[in-house]
C-alpha cells in the first residue's frame, strides 16, 4: 500500500505551487473530512490573494468555451489561472460524467493553468461541497485568478455567491425558456451578464430582455450590473469581458474595508458552524440508533423527513436543556 | 369479392388460426423468445399477411423502376443493364503502395476506386506535424500534396475510372488535387467522374473528423457543390452519409432519418446560395451502411428512396425526376465485424452485401474479414471482392429488379421505417433544423443511447453475436495481419521536406495569401485552392490558413 | 461531514482516429457503476492525457485507440506517467491492438488490454478489482 503523503507535506507543496500537491490537496478536501480541515487550516493564512470568478448560466450557453477564452486572455496578460468545473453527480448511481474540460483541453499543458473537474456529490446549489476548499487550495498555490464553473443545469444555482467575488451569468440567444430560468433564479446574483453566441441575429433582443429585467431588480445597488456580448467561438468580446471583471474587482477592493469582505467572512463562519452542528447531531443520532429507526419510518411512509427532523431536534434540545438544568 | 372483403376474410382466417392451429403448436413447441425485435427496436410479428399492407397503393407507393417514387430502384433496367459498381475502399502506407493496391483491385475486377486517406490528411495536418506521429499511412494513404496524388494515380487514366474520396474537412483540397492530376493527364474536368464525401454535418455528431466549425464547414461544402455544378457534370460533389451515423451506434431508423435530414439541410443551403434545385440536386448522392438484419436493411434502402423522392418533390418542388433520385453507395458494416473467429466475418459481409443488392444500391464496398484487427491484407480484400462477384453472377439476385417487392413483411417494414423516419424529421424540423439539433446534442444523445442499449443487450446475451457471446472457442486461429512499416512515416516526411525545398516557395506564399484573402472575402474557394494545389502547397499549409480564419471545431460530448 | 472516497477515472483517446463509440460506452458504464469519469474528448496528445490525469488526481487512466498508432503513443504516455510521478495510477487500454503487440504494451506498465467484443461488465469488474490502493 502506498501511503499518501502527510497533510503537512501536501500543504507545503501547495504553497510552493507544486501541481501534484495541489491535485492531491483537492482530493483530500473531497474525500477526507478530518484531514481536509487540517489542510485548510494550514493553507488558510496564504489565501485571499486570488480573484475568484463564478461563472454560471443555463446549459447550452457556452460557459466552458467562454472560460477557455477567458483563460487565454488572462494568460496573455501574464496571469495564472485555476479552474474548478462542476458537473452533477447522478443521484441514482453516485457516478458522474465530467466533460467540461474538453473545451479547455489545449490549455491543460500550460503550467500557468490548473483545471480540476468536480462532481457535486449531491450537494445542491450548482457547486460541490468541496468547491470552496478547492478554490482555497488554488488560491494558496498562487493562482492569480480562480474560476468556478457551476453545474449549469438551469436551476437556481445561487451557492456560487458564497465563493465567487465576481459573478458572471452567461446566457445565449434562442434559449427562450432559459432566460425565464435566469429571471427566476440567478438574476439577483450576477455582477456581469454575458450574452454569448452574439453572432446570432436575436442576440440584441436577449441583451435588451436582460437589461429590462436588471432595471427592475437593481435600483438600490452600488454596482450596476452590465450586459455584454461575446462570441466565445471566435473570442470576440472576451477582452471587454475581462476589462469588466477587472473593473468589478477594483470596485470590490474599494469596498474592501466595508461590508463586502466582512459579509463574506460572516457567511463563511455561519456556514461552517451550521455544517459542524448539523453533522455532529447526525453522528450522534446515528450512534444512538435513532437515525436508522426513523429512516425506516420514512421508508415505510409512516412519517415524512421534515417532521422526523423536527421531532428529533425537539427531543435532542429538550434533553440538552434538561442536562443544563440538572 | 372486393379487396376489402378479401382482407376481411383473411382476418377471419387468421383469427381462427390463432385460436385453433397456433395454440396446439405453441404448447408443443413454444416460441424461442417472448418477443422478436429488429435493430431499430421494431416489434416483429409472427407472420405477415395481406392485412399488413392493405393500404398499399401500388402505383403511389411503389411504382415502376426508374419512375417516381423510385421505391423499386432509380434505373429502369437496374442490374439487368449494368451491375452495381464494385468499389473497395482502400489506402495504406505510401502513395506508391496504394497505387499498387488500386492496380491489383482493378485487375481482379473492381470497377471503381475509393481512396482511404490517413488520419493526418483527413484532419488537415502534414505528415511532419507533431499530431501526425505514428499515424502516417497507418489507417489510409498519406497525401500531403499534389506530388502524392500524382503517384497515387500513376498509370491509372482518370477518364477510365471513377473515384470516390472519403474526405470532408479538406475535401476541396483533395478534389483540387484530383482535378490537377486530370489536367496533367489531359483529362478535362467535364470528364472526371467520382464522388467527394464532403458531408460535414454527420461529422459533428457521428464521425467527428471535422476540422472547422459548422458555418464555414457548410460554406466549403456549398462551394464544392457550386463548383461541380458548373464545371464537373459527372462528379458527385457530396455523398450524404448515414454509414458513420450507424457505425457510431445508431439504429437503422435513426441512420435513415438523420441522413435524410442532413440531405434536406444541404439542399436548403444550396438554395440559399441562389442555386436552382434542379441544377444541383441530380448530383447529390447518398451513402449507407448495411447490417446483418437482411430484411430491415432492404426495407431501409427502399424507404430511403421513397422518402427522398417525396421530399424533393413535395418539400423542394423539384421538377426534374433526376432530382428525386436517390443514388446510393453502400458499405457493409465495419462495427459488426468481430475480432473473434474472424473468418465468420466473411459470412456476415455476404449477408450484408446481399441486403444492399436486394435493396438496389448503385455501388458497393464489402469489408474484408480481417478488418476488426487491421487494414485488410491483399488476400482478405480479394475474398471481399469475390463476395460481390458471387452475388452478382451466381446468386440470381441481379436477374430481376427489386425482387423482394410485394413481400408482406418487406412492404410492411418499408412503410413502418418511412413512418418512423418521418416522425424524426418532423421533430428535427420543430427543433429548428439540423444545426440546432447538433448544438443541443440531440443526434448525439440518440446515437449514444442506441449504442449503449445495443452493448447492454449484447452483454446480457439478449442479442447473440456468434463467436463473441455464444459459440465461443478459447483461442482464435491466428490470421495474417497487415503491418504498416514505421519506415513509411520517415519516408513520407523526408519526401515532404524535399518537396518544401524544391518547389517555388515564393509562389506558394503568394497562393496561400490569396487563399487567406478569398476566405476572408467569403468567395468560392475552389478556384484559388486549385491554384494553390498546383503550386504544391500542402494540405497542412492550406488548412492552416483556413484554421486561422475559421477556428477549429470542438465536439459537444454526449454520452 | 461526508468522508467518502470516490473512484476517479480518466477515459482518454490518444491518436487521431475518431472512433469513440467504445470509449463512450465504457465511460457510461463506469459512471453507472458509481465512478467519477473524466472524459477529455478525441485526439489528445500524450502530454495532455498525463497532465490531465495529474490535475484530476485520477486513480485510473483508460486509453482507447483504434488508429494503429499505439506503438508510438503508448510508450510516450507511460514515459510521462513515470516522469510526473503518477506511481499510484493504474493504466489500462482498449481498442484495436493486435494480439502480438500486447506483451510489449504490458511491459510498458499497461495493466490490461481489452480487445473488441469485451463485455463492459468485465471492464467495470476489472477496474474495481485493480483499483490502486490509496489511504
Amino acid at each position: 500500500m502506498k501511503p499518501l503523503l502527510p497533510v503537512g507535506e501536501i500543504a507545503k507543496g501547495v504553497l510552493a505551487g507544486d501541481r501534484r500537491s495541489v491535485a492531491k490537496a483537492i482530493t483530500i478536501i473531497e474525500n477526507n473530512a478530518s484531514k481536509a480541515q487540517e489542510l485548510i487550516a494550514s493553507i488558510y493564512p496564504h489565501t485571499g490573494k486570488a480573484h475568484i470568478i463564478g461563472i454560471t448560466g443555463p446549459p447550452g450557453s457556452g460557459k466552458s468555451t467562454l472560460i477557455g477564452k477567458i483563460i487565454r486572455e488572462y494568460r496573455r496578460k501574464g496571469k495564472t489561472v485555476g479552474v474548478i468545473a462542476v458537473d452533477p453527480t447522478s443521484p441514482f448511481t453516485g457516478g458522474a460524467f465530467l466533460g467540461d474540460r474538453i473545451r479547455m483541453q489545449e490549455l491543460s499543458t500550460d503550467q500557468g493553468v490548473f483545471i480540476r473537474s468536480m462532481a457535486t456529490r449531491n450537494y445542491l446549489g450548482g457547486i460541490a461541497r468541496a468547491t470552496k476548499g478547492a478554490v482555497k487550495v488554488l488560491d494558496a498555490a498562487g493562482k492569480d485568478t480562480v474560476i468556478v464553473e457551476t453545474v449549469g443545469a438551469g436551476q437556481s444555482e445561487v451557492e456560487i455567491i458564497k465563493i465567487g467575488q465576481t459573478i458572471v451569468v452567461v446566457c445565449a440567444p434562442g434559449l427562450g425558456d432559459e432566460i425565464q430560468a435566469i429571471k427566476a433564479g440567478i438574476m439577483e446574483i450576477g455582477d456581469i451578464f454575458v450574452v454569448n453566441k452574439a453572432d446570432r441575429e436575436d442576440a440584441n433582443k436577449a441583451v435588451m430582455d436582460i437589461q429590462a429585467m436588471l432595471q427592475l431588480n437593481n435600483k438600490e445597488k452600488k454596482w450596476r450590473p452590465t450586459v455584454l456580448k461575446t462570441t466565445a467561438l471566435t473570442g470576440e468580446g472576451v477582452s471587454q469581458l475581462i476589462e469588466k471583471i477587472e473593473e468589478h474587482k477594483l470596485f470590490l477592493e474599494q469596498e474592501l474595508e466595508r461590508n463586502t469582505s466582512r459579509g463574506k467572512a460572516e457567511s463563511e463562519l455561519a456556514e461552517a458552524i451550521k455544517e459542524k452542528v448539523a453533522n455532529s447531531i447526525i453522528e450522534e443520532l446515528k450512534s444512538e440508533g435513532k437515525f436508522e429507526e426513523f429512516l425506516q419510518k420514512i421508508l415505510e411512509k409512516k412519517m415524512d423527513p421534515a417532521s422526523v427532523a423536527e421531532k428529533l431536534l425537539n427531543e435532542k434540545f429538550r434533553k440538552q436543556v434538561q442536562k443544563c438544568q440538572n | 369479392m372486393s379487396d376489402k372483403e378479401k382482407i376481411n376474410q383473411i382476418t377471419r382466417e387468421r383469427e381462427r388460426w390463432e385460436n385453433t392451429t397456433l395454440p396446439k403448436w405453441m404448447g408443443q413447441r413454444p416460441e424461442r423468445k417472448s418477443e422478436f425485435r429488429n435493430h431499430s427496436d421494431t416489434l416483429i410479428k409472427r407472420v405477415y399477411t395481406p392485412e399488413d399492407i392493405k393500404d398499399l397503393d401500388y402505383m403511389r407507393d411503389l411504382g415502376l423502376p426508374g419512375e417516381y417514387p423510385f421505391t423499386r430502384g432509380v434505373h429502369a433496367t437496374m442490374y439487368r443493364g449494368r451491375l452495381w459498381t464494385m468499389r473497395q475502399f482502400s489506402g495504406y502506407g505510401t502513395a506508391e503502395q496504394t497505387n499498387q493496391r488500386f492496380k491489383y483491385l482493378l485487375k481482379e475486377g473492381e470497377t471503381g476506386l475509393s481512396i482511404a486517406f490517413d488520419y493526418p490528411t483527413i484532419r488537415g495536418y502534414d505528415s511532419d506535424n507533431p499530431f501526425s506521429q505514428g499515424e502516417v499511412g497507418t489507417c489510409g494513404v498519406a497525401v500531403a500534396s499534389l506530388k502524392d496524388m500524382e503517384v497515387l494515380f500513376d498509370g491509372i487514366p482518370l477518364d477510365k475510372v471513377t473515384t470516390s474520396m472519403t474526405v470532408n474537412g479538406p475535401a476541396a483540397m483533395l478534389l483540387a488535387m484530383y482535378i490537377a492530376v486530370g489536367d496533367k493527364q489531359g483529362v478535362s474536368r467535364e470528364k472526371l467522374g467520382g464522388t467527394t464525401q464532403n458531408d460535414v454535418l454527420k461529422e459533428f455528431f457521428a464521425q467527428k473528423l471535422i476540422i472547422f466549425p459548422p458555418k464555414p464547414s457548410i460554406k466549403l461544402v456549398t462551394d464544392i457543390v457550386e463548383y461541380c455544378t458548373k464545371h464537373m457534370p459527372r462528379w458527385n460533389p457530396i455523398s450524404i452519409s448515414g454509414y458513420h451515423i450507424r457505425e457510431a451506434g445508431s439504429n437503422a431508423v435513426q441512420e435513415l432519418a438523420f441522413t435524410l435530414y442532413d440531405g434536406i439541410t444541404y439542399v436548403e443551403s444550396c438554395l440559399e446560395r441562389g442555386m436552382k434545385v434542379d441544377e444541383f440536386a441530380p448530383r447529390l448522392s447518398f451513402f449507407f451502411a448495411s447490417h446483418n438484419n437482411l430484411f430491415e436493411e432492404v426495407a431501409k434502402f427502399r424507404a430511403a428512396r421513397r422518402i427522398w423522392a417525396k421530399v424533393m418533390k413535395e418539400r423542394f418542388h423539384a421538377k426534374n425526376s433526376r432530382s428525386m433520385w436517390m443514388r446510393m453507395h453502400v458499405q457493409t458494416s465495419g462495427c459488426t465485424l468481430t475480432a473473434q473467429q474472424p473468418l465468420n466475418n466473411i459470412t456476415r459481409t455476404t449477408i450484408q452485401a446481399l441486403a444492399a443488392v436486394l435493396g438496389g444500391t448503385q455501388s458497393l464496398h464489402t469489408n474484408s474479414f480481417d478488418e476488426a484487427l487491421c487494414l485488410p491484407t491483399e488476400d482478405a480484400v480479394k475474398v471481399a471482392l469475390r463476395t460481390q462477384q458471387i452475388i452478382a453472377h451466381e446468386s440470381g439476385s441481379a436477374d430481376t429488379i427489386d425482387p423482394l417487392a410485394g413481400c408482406y413483411y418487406i412492404e410492411c417494414l418499408t412503410n413502418e421505417m418511412e413512418g418512423q423516419a418521418m416522425d424524426y424529421i418532423q421533430r428535427i424540423d420543430d427543433m429548428g433544423g439540423a444545426t440546432v439539433a447538433i448544438e443541443r446534442g440531440f443526434f448525439q444523445k440518440e446515437i449514444a443511447d442506441s449504442a449503449y442499449k445495443y452493448q447492454g443487450e449484447t452483454d446480457e446475451k439478449k442479442r447473440i453475436i456468434v463467436g463473441v457471446n455464444e459459440y465461443t472457442t478459447g483461442e482464435d486461429a491466428a490470421i495474417p495481419i497487415l503491418r504498416i512499416d514505421p519506415k513509411v512515416e520517415e519516408k513520407q516526411v523526408a519526401g515532404l521536406q524535399k518537396l518544401r525545398r524544391e518547389r517555388d516557395n515564393r509562389k506558394v506564399d503568394e497562393v496561400l495569401e490569396e487563399l487567406h484573402y478569398a476566405a476572408e472575402k467569403d468567395e468560392n474557394l475552389m478556384p484559388v485552392i486549385i491554384e494553390a494545389v498546383k503550386a504544391y502547397a500542402t494540405i497542412g499549409e492550406m488548412c492552416g490558413v483556413l484554421r486561422k480564419i475559421y477556428g477549429e471545431y470542438k465536439e459537444l460530448i454526449v454520452i | 461531514m461526508q468522508s467518502e472516497r470516490k473512484i476517479r477515472i480518466l477515459i482518454a483517446k490518444p491518436g487521431l482516429d475518431s472512433h469513440d463509440r467504445g470509449a463512450k460506452i465504457v465511460a457510461r458504464a463506469l459512471r453507472d457503476a458509481g465512478m467519477e469519469v473524466i472524459y477529455t474528448g478525441l485526439r489528445q496528445t500524450p502530454e495532455q492525457i498525463v497532465e490531465t490525469a495529474l490535475q484530476e488526481d485520477v486513480d485510473i487512466i483508460g486509453l482507447s485507440i483504434l488508429s494503429g498508432a499505439h506503438k508510438v503513443l503508448f510508450p510516450r504516455i507511460m514515459e510521462l506517467v513515470e516522469q510526473k510521478g503518477l506511481t499510484d495510477v493504474m493504466v489500462f487500454a482498449g481498442g484495436i491492438i493486435p494480439e502480438e503487440d500486447v506483451p510489449e504494451m504490458k511491459k510498458l506498465g499497461i495493466k490490461e488490454i481489452f480487445g473488441p467484443g469485451t463485455p463492459t461488465e468485465k471492464i467495470v469488474q476489472f477496474v474495481f478489482e485493480n483499483l490502486p490502493e490509496r489511504t
